[in-house]
């Protein structure tokens, strides 16, 4: 693995050219100008994007982010690599035929609650189940903002909009726990104003080599505005969020006063009030562990009405052969067993004849 | 297809293949249309393409007609369930894979009264005898033995016990009955190719090859192949046997093969690579009849070809496109079903003006329609299938061979102006077959393409930057930046975008100026004029064709002048696009007809763009043109 200007390459970005110079945020500022609404969370997770990538140190022509279509879906436009925004939904069918193709890029997809679990649910679960080495930053702002609010796949039941009037009916996508029964190897859940856990994060997942979903919790300020805010206000989010952190006791509240235990009978888990008596029966979180069980219940905790008990951090990074360097083996094996192709073999195959002038 | 036998034996390979009869009598013909036809679990598309293969390297020339129902085994002995395979062979050129079989090979009760409506009075029929019991008789509507009740005495009748024969020349094998009779297949095969002369070789290799874990099953095959073989040689029924000469003079000099549409494509598709000096990348979803490029494709790993089945239609041309992105000739193939799935996405390939090869295997329609049957009903979904002004051009092969030659031409458009391109086959060129002179690598066009390295334009201020939009003067290709390329950072996608810049624009002049100059770049697409043939000179009927009515229109062509008619002929393999001299070539001729296998859909496009009243002659059976009916077209349209 080579030395970089900015520090170790993960394994994931192995393939990728390193950058000659030090970068910095500046360098990954496209001259166009952001045209998000005042206030919306985007800027602040655009912001901890282009503020994280000089630490990958990858040379920006490396760099590819795809989307599809939604307010998040603008964000390649206002990044200074390569970059495609495509159609609804479609981004990871897209950046898996440029991953698959083109294994010395790094490839990151950005995309929204309705382009990534509505319309583009199949090609999200695919994408995640073959484990092509995509980034996928998933904008969960529980609306839809561009088509001026509707409810979305994770708007809560009930949720009053201009499409549902009378409140939605729908019960909504749980983004981790879809991820997690997609076989997702990398899921992650982080907060659009939470520069520093959302940065974390995102050096997890770009050291995760294949496919890694990370939900950031972003605030629509005009059609949703306040969504998040449980787990934003300093107060509330002592209750209301769980960090997970790897090798740590899964702790919250002022002072850890509360921690997540393994119901025995059951075996799924809840939140009680840690005393010295049941303190070693607290979990310890095991982001490595190689059934996603203990995920999938972990991403169950939280009340998808009120957000209480919101997990967040990086519920699962487990390693399994990643689909494009599968794909790449393929193809030097077929080399190996049977020498490179060779056109005029090929076209003449086993059964000819000649015809003389 | 998979071969009936599966039959294990412990002979030892029989000696030398079985001597050419001697004694009977042989007449020369100088061509046949024989037909297979069976149960879809009998094997006959296995049996047709051995026969196939054997006249192929005899040397004659031969066009294919395979004929299945879309289940993979429907009931056993219905109608339905009927599969057969058509071969029309000759020592001449031919067109078409015959308009009425000559020979008949019948397995059961229901093939023969599937297929009895095709035969002309005087045709041969060899019938497999011992299907013809009560009950499987009963299944089709018989009552009484059609080989007794005179239903059959127009024709020439050779009732055979293919079943019994079968098994009886397998007896030493220690086969259950109904393991020994899945080689009836090859028996008839013996018969048939004892019956026209055919090598028998190659079919022996085949059998030995394709079951090559399975020894004893390879030698239970070839047994009852050489017993059909010998059965004609012996039996006082079959008094004649037929030599049909090599084709010598039909074909230039070379090297041949048989080969099939969809395999002529899958070829076409790696030359292209190869040409373009560009990874082949498939994106592809498993459908009917255009599954068979992707199992080809996936065979030629060495050649650096990736293919990629994904989960759905839409995520095949999606990855096919972010693979053009970065730089491969990008590909998904498809059929019309397919198609209205992926519209959007060609929509976005127009709109990033990135080379993209879109093969849509038609079929019959509307929505599932009939999946391998064949049609051209997709012509206006190619052309028009899209939101917005989405130009793309499209191109048609006209003979199974030529799928070849069209796919490098759709890849030659699609990487010199940067644009999606149709590749419009349909399941008749996809399945049947003939014969192609393999092209020596060195004679393939180059298509090599000049990605850009450097910026492209000068601001006010002289710096220099890159222009994602800026065009090539000539083509109103855009330059294709491939990731990686340091630099030339650009983001494309499918708003709107400013000339030159690429940044999103909503400024309605800007829109004005880009939906014409995409439609300006289609337009401006190089093709060839379209050729016309017209041996009288003064025709005043012209036949105009496109796509795989080629065989049958120029069959046609062909028996209408060889009556004293007079007939000019025309055929378009760039259907957008058109060619820059057909509206004149069109407005030469007091009379024009064109027949398509959909409701009219070019004659359509001919009028609206050529103010031209064209006759339109339509069918859509689910089957190609016979030549003997479209003679009458034309012919009719002489007169009248």
């Amino acid at each position: 693995m080579a030395e970089t200007t900015a520090g170790k390459t993960p394994e994931a970005l192995a393939l990728v050219p390193r950058a000659t110079g030090q970068q910095s945020m500046k360098d990954f500022k496209s001259d166009q100008e952001v045209r998000w609404c005042p206030g919306c969370g985007d800027y602040a997770i655009l912001a901890a994007v282009q503020g994280f990538m000089p630490e990958l140190g990858l040379a920006r022509e490396n760099v590819v982010f795809v989307s599809g279509i939604g307010c998040s879906s603008r964000f390649p436009y206002y990044m200074n690599t390569y970059g495609m925004h495509s159609i609804h939904g479609r981004a990871p069918a897209i950046a898996t035929g440029l991953a698959t193709s083109r294994r010395d890029l790094s490839v990151w997809v950005v995309t929204g609650d309705g382009d990534a679990l509505s319309i583009g649910g199949n090609h999200l679960i695919h994408a995640l189940r073959r484990n092509v080495n995509l980034k996928i930053l998933l904008f969960n702002n529980r609306i839809y903002g561009l088509t001026k609010g509707q409810y979305s796949p994770t708007s809560e039941v009930g949720k009053i909009t201009k499409s549902t009037p009378m409140g939605s009916l729908d019960a909504p996508f749980n983004p981790v726990s879809l991820a997690l029964g997609a076989e997702a190897t990398f899921v992650a859940r982080t907060v659009d104003s939470d520069r520093k856990h959302l940065t974390e994060v995102l050096r997890a997942a770009a050291a995760h080599p294949g496919t890694a979903l990370v939900e950031i919790y972003q605030n629509c300020n005009i059609f949703n505005d306040g969504a998040f805010d449980v787990v934003k206000d300093k107060q509330q989010a002592q209750e209301a969020v769980i960090r997970l952190q790897h090798g740590e006791p899964v702790r919250f509240g002022a002072d850890g006063a509360k921690g997540v235990v393994r119901d025995r009978a059951t075996g799924d888990l809840h939140v009680v009030e840690v005393t010295p008596e049941n303190e070693a029966d607290v979990l310890v979180h095991d982001a490595h562990a190689a059934s996603p069980t203990t995920a999938f219940a972990l991403s169950r905790l939280a009340d998808p009405t009120t957000l209480h008990h919101t997990p967040i951090g990086v519920f699962r990074d487990v390693q399994r052969p990643v689909y494009d360097t599968l794909m790449a083996e393929q193809l030097d094996t077929a080399v190996e067993q049977r020498g490179k192709g060779d056109l005029a073999t090929l076209l003449a195959g086993n059964d000819t004849w000649t015809v003389v002038g | 297809m998979t071969s009936q036998v599966s039959s294990p034996a412990e002979q030892a390979a029989p000696a030398d293949p079985p001597a050419q009869p001697p004694a009977k009598e042989v007449r020369r013909l100088d061509r046949v249309i024989i037909r297979f036809a069976g149960d879809s679990g009998d094997g006959m598309q296995l049996t047709g393409d051995r026969f196939t293969s054997e006249t192929a390297s005899f040397g004659n020339d031969l066009s294919t007609l395979p004929n299945f129902p879309a289940e993979i085994r429907a009931p056993a002995g219905t109608l339905p369930g009927v599969s057969s395979f058509q071969l029309h062979f000759a020592d001449h050129d031919i067109l078409t894979p015959g308009d009425r079989p000559d020979v008949l090979v019948a397995m059961n009760p229901a093939a023969l009264k599937a297929n009895l409506g095709d035969l002309p009075p005087g045709a041969e029929i060899i019938v497999n005898t011992d299907e013809f019991a009560k009950r499987p008789m009963a299944k089709v509507g018989w009552d009484t033995s059609p080989l007794e009740d005179g239903t059959l005495e127009a024709f020439r009748v050779h009732p055979v016990p293919l079943t019994t024969l079968t098994i009886e020349a397998l007896k030493d094998f220690g086969l259950s009955r109904k393991e020994a009779e899945r080689s009836k297949n090859m028996f008839a095969l013996g018969l048939l190719s004892w019956m026209y002369h055919r090598p028998t070789e190659s079919t022996e290799a085949f059998l030995r090859q394709k079951f090559a874990k399975k020894p004893e099953i390879a030698e239970a095959n070839v047994v009852a192949f050489r017993a059909g073989w010998n059965f004609g040689e012996t039996t006082e029924d079959f008094a004649v046997s037929y030599e049909v000469a090599p084709a010598t003079s039909a074909f230039p000099p070379g090297t041949y093969r048989n080969i099939s549409g969809n395999l002529a494509l899958s070829y076409g598709l790696i030359a292209a690579a190869r040409q373009a000096d560009l990874p082949l990348y498939l994106g592809s979803y498993p459908i009917t009849p255009a599954s068979d490029i992707l199992h080809e494709l996936s065979k030629h790993k060495n050649f650096g070809v990736r293919t990629f089945q994904a989960e759905d239609e839409i995520a095949g041309i999606g990855a096919a496109l972010g693979a053009a992105f970065g730089g491969s000739l990008a590909v998904t193939t498809t059929s019309g079903p397919g198609v209205a799935l992926k519209s959007e996405t060609i929509g976005l390939a127009v709109s990033l003006e990135l080379p993209l090869l879109i093969v849509d295997i038609q079929r019959g329609g509307p929505s599932t329609g009939l999946p391998t049957k064949t049609e051209q009903a997709d012509l206006l979904q190619a052309m028009y299938g899209r939101n917005g002004e989405a130009p793309v051009p499209v191109v048609a092969p006209r003979t199974p061979a030529d799928c070849f030659d069209a796919a490098l031409d759709a890849a030659r458009i699609a990487l010199t102006y940067r644009t999606p391109v149709f590749l419009l086959s349909d399941g008749y060129l996809a399945n049947g077959s003939e014969p192609w002179r393999i092209p020596e690598p060195d004679e393939l066009p180059d298509l090599r393409v000049h990605f850009a390295t450097s910026p492209n334009h000068t601001l006010a201020d002289g710096t220099e930057v890159f222009w994602p939009y800026k065009r090539d003067p000539h083509t109103l290709a855009r330059p294709w930046a491939l990731p990686g390329t340091p630099g030339l950072e650009h983001r494309i996608g499918g708003i709107e975008k400013q000339d030159g810049t690429g940044n999103i624009s909503y400024d309605p002049a800007n829109h004005d100026f880009m939906v014409r100059t995409r439609q300006a770049k289609v337009d401006g697409v190089e093709v060839p004029d379209v050729a016309v043939d017209d041996p009288s000179g003064d025709a005043g009927l012209l036949v105009l064709g496109w796509g795989s009515t080629y065989g049958p229109v120029t069959a046609a062509v062909r028996r209408v002048r060889a009556a004293g008619g007079k007939v000019a002929q025309a055929h378009l393999r760039h259907l957008n696009p058109f060619p820059r001299n057909l509206g004149e070539v069109l407005g030469r001729f007091e009379k024009v007809v064109v027949p398509e296998m959909n409701l009219g859909q070019l004659a359509t496009l001919l009028r609206a763009k050529y103010l031209i009243d064209i006759r339109s002659h339509t069918q859509v059976s689910g089957m190609p043109f016979k030549a003997e009916q479209l003679a009458d077209v034309l012919k009719e349209a002489i007169d009248g």
